[in-house]
């Protein structure tokens, strides 16, 4: 069955962007790096994401440095943490939906 | 949108979740031989102190040469040191067989929490050795050592936190048991580790 997609955030449709946005709901902050490395994506890939979700304001990003390498901390914004639960909410309705 | 396609996105959200916040490459085998080391390093004070007092009768003075009390102290650190560096070294082991990273943002979190009351432990035993009340160093071991594992808890196995409330509870009665302190110190540092590092192999390490 295919259902439509109307409800769900746009910003979501992406996958990584989803797992982004997990990884900062349950943790306060998280680095690039780590990010990466968790995700198992190219740099490119997760930078690019990482800049739709900033343009959404639903993360924010913190720049350092530690030493002389740069160190790029991402948090979820309230915007985002509502966002992420809002998409939950539908993932969730959908399934009632199907099971009745 | 197919609806096992919404299981699989949820499930990966729940276990994306999990994985960046705990980190599970701990070694079981390592709580063993903690547990281990623990009984020997038990074994060596006992007869310290029994060969420096003579016999099992029932002994209504508290230890307080000093020689002897910086003997148990000296022990009491090598263990600590070798039950660590065997934990770090297990674990790491552990992490690059499955292919995870050993230092990220879950073990940063676990050391740091584990370490802050430990070290706290460890300077008030100390000041306690050096003011020469000596009568709750080992309940104080145990507590602090509890309230450290309870605190790392939360960046690891649940299972953790359980080890941490035994190991609290029993510093507590330790306190009101004094003269005592040795025996619950392996029943503490030995037994507990070696019964926790043994469920801990068998439900994860396999």
């Amino acid at each position: 069955m295919k259902i439509s997609l109307n409800h769900f955030d746009k910003a979501f449709e992406n996958r990584v962007r989803l797992q982004v946005m997990s990884v900062l709901l349950a943790n306060e902050r998280y680095d690039f790096n780590s990010l990466k490395e968790l995700l198992n994506v190219t740099d490119g890939n997760l930078a690019s994401h990482l800049k739709a979700l900033e343009k959404e304001a639903y993360i924010v990003v913190n720049k350092s440095f530690v030493g002389r390498k740069p160190n790029t901390q991402y948090t979820a914004s309230e915007k985002g943490r509502d966002a992420f639960k809002k998409h939950l909410e539908a993932l969730e309705n959908l399934i009632k939906q199907q099971k009745q | 949108m197919q609806e096992k396609d919404i299981y699989a996105e949820i499930s990966s959200i729940r276990n994306l979740m999990e994985r960046s916040t705990k980190f599970i490459s701990l070694s079981g085998l390592s709580g063993v031989l903690a547990g281990i080391y623990a009984l020997i390093g038990a074994v060596v004070g006992y007869k310290l102190v029994y060969l420096e007092y003579g016999g099992l009768q029932y002994r209504n003075y508290y230890v307080n040469d000093q020689r002897v009390l910086w003997k148990l102290f000296a022990i009491a650190s090598v263990i600590l040191i070798l039950s660590i560096t065997t934990a770090i070294w297990l674990t790491i082991r552990k992490a690059q067989k499955k292919g995870q990273k050993f230092w990220n943002p879950s073990s940063k979190g676990l050391l740091i929490n584990f370490s802050i009351p430990l070290l706290t432990g460890g300077f008030f035993i100390l000041i306690l050795l050096l003011r020469g009340s000596y009568g709750i160093i080992a309940p104080a071991c145990l507590i602090f050592y509890g309230l450290a594992l309870v605190a790392a808890s939360q960046y690891t196995f649940s299972d953790v936190k359980w080890l941490g409330i035994c190991e609290i509870f029993l510093g507590l009665i330790a306190t009101i048991l004094p003269g005592y302190g040795l025996v619950f110190w392996t029943i503490g540092f030995s037994l507990l580790h070696i019964v926790y590092g043994t469920i801990m192999h068998f439900k994860y390490d396999r």
